[in-house]
């Protein structure tokens, strides 16, 4: 079978493109090429943007990194402020952090992971899911779910708030907040806000349960074309407690094979550089990680929802446990590859989060105000903590006059990178191939893409990687020169 | 809102260029006030619809900079499609901290962070023609077209959000009183 990736003769090929990807984060366009048959030749996401993260923030003190590193991301602007300030602790010899400061940083991180993943199903996804992946374009939005199924919107925009309202109380800000810093956190938790959150959490309960019985319902009602749509067996990457269970901000790296037997785990995030390489296409500014030990063309992975739940060995809450059990005897015990299937893992998340969000709540260290944590200083630190949409890695050196040095970042999303080039070439062969193209096949390709909930905008963060082009304009914006060096120049 | 006043629908475009989605999650922290925006605006092409780029439209709303060729164009093509055009929040109004690479030579950015890049298998570089070219600088909106309104903040508040189109849907020019207006 044509792996679609690179058309042997594109000379003459027809381009069709999906420009840019919508309902997604950030900036994506998707590329088809065609015969005079519509026969597919060649796919391929491309990641367009970069914005230079990794480069600029060397030279700066290490301290305005939480605050810097989450303007990669206004979905999941906590992730990146906490994967920088673990990765910091480590810097400023806060090897552990006080139990106040850590359980804040969790009441915030599952707080995120509860609005993204609410934001996610709701707002972006679920009109594909409701209407059909050709319904017409007018409805096939959040507006249109609004109209068409006002109580499930309703509930996305209320969950939403919800998680948005704990970062604010714990970060101090909805979006871009400052509550961590490296060596814990800098901002007590008053008892009226934390009743507030308490007030909340019946409702909230209640809508995530109701979002997994959405997602089962979808599921049983289509059962054959979601199983099917989009599907590519691959390895599976998170972090995990080290007893096994689901943790989404702390742990140790565990990867299983497409049947479920494990590859490695325990390896402790310092430890990524030996794990992971990662390669790079001349198309695309995301980078393309695999599995050192498998090499680039087996040893590819996916991460995110779908990943965590089937590679923990079990939830430690019991409402998510018990709704993880029942997904996976759906699939009979077997590693569930489909895309669609995220959306599934997504919704249990989210009760998930719920339920350590009420345990936190619950816990008397929580309104304790010692905060800090300090020890000797070190040159390195590994961040490892699994946004809402996968696993994320900040890496940075720090030198004796608290610059920093180095900086490497490998997002969730990249780490999906060629699971969704492969997703969305299944559903071109199965969808496309041969058919004359209509708007509503072409969002077939973005319903594979969207099941991933990639941040496209997190993964524009490298700068190095890039043509070197220099445009002049005039105030009219009008082009008054241009200059292009491409990087061959350069080596 | 004036709600015995029925009026046409403000159609409205929301894009973000060089950004990283934050104002257009501001924009929906103005939570289940969305439910009573939507009695008085449409949207044309947005992230949240699948309108791929925009028609006439009365409002344009852009978050984020111009870091490549392609932010342009969609820029220039706003301009002509929005009778009125906000640039919303830091990165829009002064390149935001994308902008932070502008004092980069671009040159020793592709030989440090590129050949000596952590745990990259090979060297190389994306050169395809489908990827649009950078500029050597991140630049903001104003440098390039005229902009009617400017919401600061990092991300403009939702409150300074709603407070600003809910004023020019009731036709008043818009004003952002006490806290409204913050740069953080």
């Amino acid at each position: 079978m044509n792996s679609l990736e690179k058309a042997e003769h594109p000379a003459g090929l027809k381009r069709i493109a999906i420009e840019p990807v919508s309902r997604v984060e950030g900036h994506g366009k998707v590329t088809i090429l065609l015969d005079a048959e519509n026969r597919v030749h060649q796919v391929r996401l491309h990641i367009v943007e970069f914005r230079g993260f990794e480069r600029f923030i060397q030279g700066r003190p290490y301290w305005e990194v939480p605050v810097m590193v989450q303007r990669l991301c206004g979905i999941c602007p906590v992730s990146h402020h906490l994967a920088a300030s673990k990765a910091l602790d480590q810097v400023v010899g806060a090897r552990r952090i006080t139990p106040t400061a850590e359980k804040l940083r969790r009441l915030m991180h599952y707080g995120q992971i509860l609005q993204s993943h609410a934001l996610h199903f709701y707002h972006l996804s679920s009109p594909d899911l409701l209407f059909g992946f050709d319904a017409p374009v007018a409805i096939r939005n959040v507006v249109g779910v609004l109209q068409a199924y006002p109580e499930a919107a309703k509930r996305g925009v209320m969950l939403r708030k919800f998680g948005q309202e704990v970062i604010r109380i714990t970060a101090g800000k909805r979006v871009h907040g400052t509550g961590s810093v490296p060596g814990g956190v800098n901002k007590c938790i008053t008892p009226e806000e934390r009743d507030l959150l308490v007030a909340g959490l019946p409702d909230v309960l209640r809508w995530a349960d109701e979002g997994i019985a959405l997602v089962a319902q979808l599921h049983g009602a289509h059962r054959e074309a979601w199983d099917r749509f989009g599907t590519v067996r691959s390895n599976l990457l998170s972090i995990v407690r080290r007893d096994g269970a689901l943790d989404l901000y702390d742990g140790v790296i565990r990867a299983r094979d497409a049947d479920g037997h494990i590859l490695v785990d325990g390896i402790e995030p310092t430890a990524y550089g030996d794990l992971i390489r990662e390669n790079v296409r001349s198309w695309s500014y995301m980078k393309f990680p695999y599995l050192q030990s498998l090499g680039a063309e087996h040893g590819w992975y996916k991460v995110g929802p779908l990943a965590r739940l089937q590679n923990c060995d079990f939830i430690p809450t019991p409402r998510a446990e018990a709704a993880r059990q029942a997904f996976a005897a759906t699939a009979g015990g077997q590693i569930v590859h489909a895309p669609l299937a995220f959306h599934w893992a997504r919704m249990i998340e989210l009760l998930h989060s719920a339920e350590v969000i009420a345990e936190l709540l619950d816990d008397p260290d929580l309104l304790k105000n010692d905060l800090m944590a300090s020890g000797p200083r070190a040159t390195t630190g590994v961040g490892i903590i699994e946004a809402p949409r996968g696993t994320l890695i900040h890496h940075y050196e720090v030198d004796a006059q608290d610059l920093v040095t180095q900086c490497n970042l490998i997002v969730s999303t990249t780490h999906n990178n060629q699971a969704m080039n492969e997703a969305i070439r299944e559903v071109a062969r199965e969808y496309l191939d041969g058919r004359e193209i209509t708007e509503g096949l072409l969002n077939h390709i973005e319903v594979a893409i969207r099941a991933y909930d990639p941040c496209l905008s997190c993964a524009t963060h490298a700068l190095g990687k890039m043509p070197l082009v220099v445009e002049l304009l005039d105030a009219t914006g009008a082009l008054v020169d241009r200059r292009v060096r491409d990087a061959e120049q350069l080596a | 809102m004036n709600p015995e006043r029925p009026k046409r629908k403000l159609r409205v475009a929301t894009t973000s260029l060089a950004g990283c989605f934050g104002c257009h999650m501001s924009f929906l922290d103005i939570d289940e006030r969305l439910i009573e925006l939507l009695e008085h605006i449409e949207f044309d092409a947005s992230p949240l619809t699948d309108i791929k780029t925009p028609g006439q439209c009365d409002l344009g709303l852009i978050e984020g900079g111009l870091c490549n060729a392609e932010n342009v164009h969609v820029l220039l093509n706003m301009r002509q499609k929005c009778r009125i055009l906000v640039a919303m929040g830091a990165c829009a109004i002064n390149g935001g901290l994308p902008a932070q690479r502008n004092h980069l030579d671009i040159r020793d950015c592709l030989q440090t962070v590129y050949l000596t890049g952590v745990g990259l298998n090979r060297g190389f570089i994306p050169n395809d023609p489908e990827l649009p070219l950078p500029l050597d600088q991140v630049h903001p909106l104003h440098d390039v077209v005229k902009i009617d309104y400017f919401l600061p903040g990092c991300p403009p508040p939702a409150d300074a959000i709603w407070q600003f189109l809910t004023d020019l849907i009731a036709g008043r020019t818009p004003q952002l009183g006490h806290g409204l207006i913050h740069y953080d």
